[in-house]
């Protein structure tokens, strides 16, 4: 059959505007991946050459292990998105379903007012997010970019769960409720399920930015016991001299973690963006 | 005597400021099956879910089985309800489907196993138990949608279009089966539909809403033979009734009404006209007559009939089997 859109000739021009959007996307990678485990000269010498014998060296990954404690900002990040994007899934999902589901005096001027934030940078309100840490005393503490963050993700997280969560039909949480589910059980166990593909989807929206923030722990963390890596990765780069095999190895090993996290979510991120719609 | 099964006491509903239900009052006795008939949109399943407990009626009181259960939640109610939509959860199998209304009430194991497989037994579900709603057909779906209602054992049955996403032959045998379930169970039914074939097929009692309001009660045959005003007589019946110009001695701007079948071919009839369509179905034929510029009547013959169109017939009536409605609706004759 060869209709307009399975037309061989088609396809492969589909195809070849893939491969060289997916071989334009990579290549940054690839080069930091590269040259991280060549010899500081070799990477000046012949930026895009592979590691060969003589150039192959692993002094970049050496620094970045004897410098600080890597390993302690690894998981310093792991903690902070993880523990972030649990509570926008977690409070965004509750949010969405309260107000996809209850009929009540101000819900659209409530949801209005959770989507706001979409609109409006968090950065704008750092200064007085930093008072705000200073008076509580959670400065230099992984709560308060733990705190930060899912203010930051919960309006876009609301607005996408809600319009999701309404799609869910009526008919399917009344039988519930006939059947003798309370209303967590009902939220929990029928809706939560069928919006998964849209709960990854803001996992992985929520996940990168956050992951990749220097804004906010050098602000209100860049203590030594709680840096994340991105800070953790700074001390690399110097006003005179820039450590470039220690920065290019730190980059190579930060990208594992948000590669496993995307595996993970990859899956139901893709039928969330693709289908759209719950049935 | 007989018990009442269900009460409505002047229920109404108001979404915001629109009112969607209308001072609605009705006795079920207990064992009856009740059909909830009207067009789209005109509050039935509103009705239904304000008896079931999903929606809190604006005013007025719902008695079921004689306890007042307008704080009642729906579980507790000795309801259970069959939607349109089936509504059965997707991530559980046939048989935890059936059995979750059980488990939340906390009935011990064997009784679960006991109502589970007379459920099975009288719907047949045997071979669908361990699979999931998705690998079901819809036929299949229903179902399950009311084996899991008769798990329950409710003392009320809520059935909101059941039979709407299913194809006509399936939709006559589940609503064959959907009888004999009925007289097998002996328990109250109430049933919500547009169709009025459906409602004159399964009914003991129709009760015909209209805009929220109840139009008429009483049985199919009551209805059909005898109803209260113009809609009623529309709604029911297929081809449905013809309103037509009547004689000259009748009230300004009334309304002659003849069933199809009441009308008959007669050359020398009162009504004179052309045959604008013929639809033949076999069994019997009707006969679509132009008798006035902006006037059509549908004649239903029994049988075959040759009729062709653009034919010139003649029609004529008997007067006791015809129908007066005034210019509001109201029945005159
Ligand atoms: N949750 C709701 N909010 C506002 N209006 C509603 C709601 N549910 C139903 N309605 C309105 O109530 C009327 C009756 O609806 P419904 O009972 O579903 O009709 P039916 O089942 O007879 O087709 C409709 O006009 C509908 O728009
Ligand atoms: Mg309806």
């Amino acid at each position: 059959m060869s209709t307009a859109r399975s037309h061989p000739l088609n396809t492969a021009a589909a195809h070849a505007a893939l491969i060289i959007y997916t071989l334009i996307a990579l290549f940054p990678v690839f080069v930091i991946v590269v040259n991280s485990f060549k010899a500081r000269k070799a990477i000046f010498r012949e930026p895009l050459a592979l590691p060969d014998a003589e150039s192959f060296s692993l002094i970049g990954y050496q620094t970045v292990m004897k410098q600080g404690d890597f390993f302690g900002y690894f998981q310093n990040s792991m903690i902070v998105t993880v523990v972030a994007l649990f509570f926008i899934l977690l409070f965004g999902a509750m949010a969405a379903f309260a107000l996809a589901e209850y009929r009540f005096k101000g819900n659209t001027l409530m949801g209005l007012y959770l989507a706001l934030g979409i609109m409006i940078p968090i950065r704008i309100g750092t200064v007085a997010i930093l008072q705000m840490m200073v008076a509580t005393g959670l400065v230099n503490t992984l709560w308060a970019l733990i705190l930060v963050y899912t203010a930051q993700g919960l309006p876009l997280a609301v607005f996408i769960l809600s319009e999701f969560m309404r799609q869910v039909s009526d008919d399917l949480k009344n039988a519930g409720r006939i059947d003798g589910l309370s209303e967590y059980a009902i939220f929990f166990r029928l809706v939560l399920p069928l919006v998964r593909p849209a709960m990854a989807t803001v996992a992985v929206f929520n996940m990168i930015p956050i992951w990749n923030d220097l804004w906010f722990p050098l602000i209100l963390a860049p203590a030594e016991e709680v840096k994340t890596l991105t800070l953790g990765s700074q001390v690399f780069i110097g006003q005179f001299v820039t450590d470039w095999n220690a920065v290019l190895s730190a980059l190579s090993l930060a990208i594992l973690p948000v590669m496993v996290l995307y595996v993970i979510f990859s899956r139901q991120l893709i039928r969330g963006i693709t289908s759209g719609a719950v049935k | 005597m007989t018990e009442t099964s269900l009460k409505l006491d002047r229920v109404s509903k108001a979404f915001g400021t629109v009112k969607v239900l209308h001072d609605i009052d009705l006795d079920v006795q207990k064992g009856e099956f009740v059909v909830f008939v009207g067009p789209s949109g005109c509050g039935k399943s509103t009705l239904l879910r304000v008896i079931a407990g999903l929606e809190d009626a604006t005013s007025g009181t719902v008695e079921i089985a004689g306890q007042r259960v307008n704080t009642v939640p729906p579980a507790k109610r000795g309801i259970a309800m069959v939607f349109q939509s089936y509504a059965l959860y997707p991530h559980l199998n046939v048989a935890d489907n059936m059995t979750l209304g059980l488990k939340q009430e906390g009935a011990s194991k064997s009784m679960i196993t006991e109502r589970l497989a007379e459920a099975v037994r009288i719907l047949n579900l045997d071979p669908y138990l361990i699979r999931r709603p998705a690998e079901l057909s819809g036929g299949q779906r229903q179902r399950v949608a009311i084996g899991r209602a008769i798990v329950r054992q409710p003392q009320l049955f809520l059935f909101d279009e059941p039979l709407s996403n299913l194809d006509a032959a399936l939709r006559m045998n589940t609503r064959i089966e959907i009888a004999q379930l009925h007289r097998t169970l002996g328990t109250t039914m109430i049933y919500v539909t547009h169709d009025q074939t459906e409602a004159m097929t399964l009914a003991d009692r129709i009760v015909v809403l209209r805009d929220g309001r109840v139009e008429q009660v009483g049985s199919p045959m009551e209805l059909y033979n005898n109803p209260a005003n113009r809609f009623v007589a529309g709604f029911l019946g297929a081809p449905a009734m013809n309103f037509l110009t009547p004689p000259d001695d009748a009230p300004d701007g009334a309304e002659l009404g003849i069933r199809p079948e009441d009308l008959r071919l007669d050359p020398e009839g009162a009504l004179q006209g052309t045959v604008t369509h013929v639809e033949r179905l076999g069994g019997d034929t009707n006969i679509v007559v132009q008798t006035r510029p902006e006037e059509m009547a549908t004649i239903r013959v029994f049988g075959q009939h040759p009729a062709r169109v653009g034919d010139t017939v003649g029609l004529a009536y008997d007067p006791a089997k015809s129908f007066l409605f005034a210019p509001d609706g109201r029945r005159l004759r």
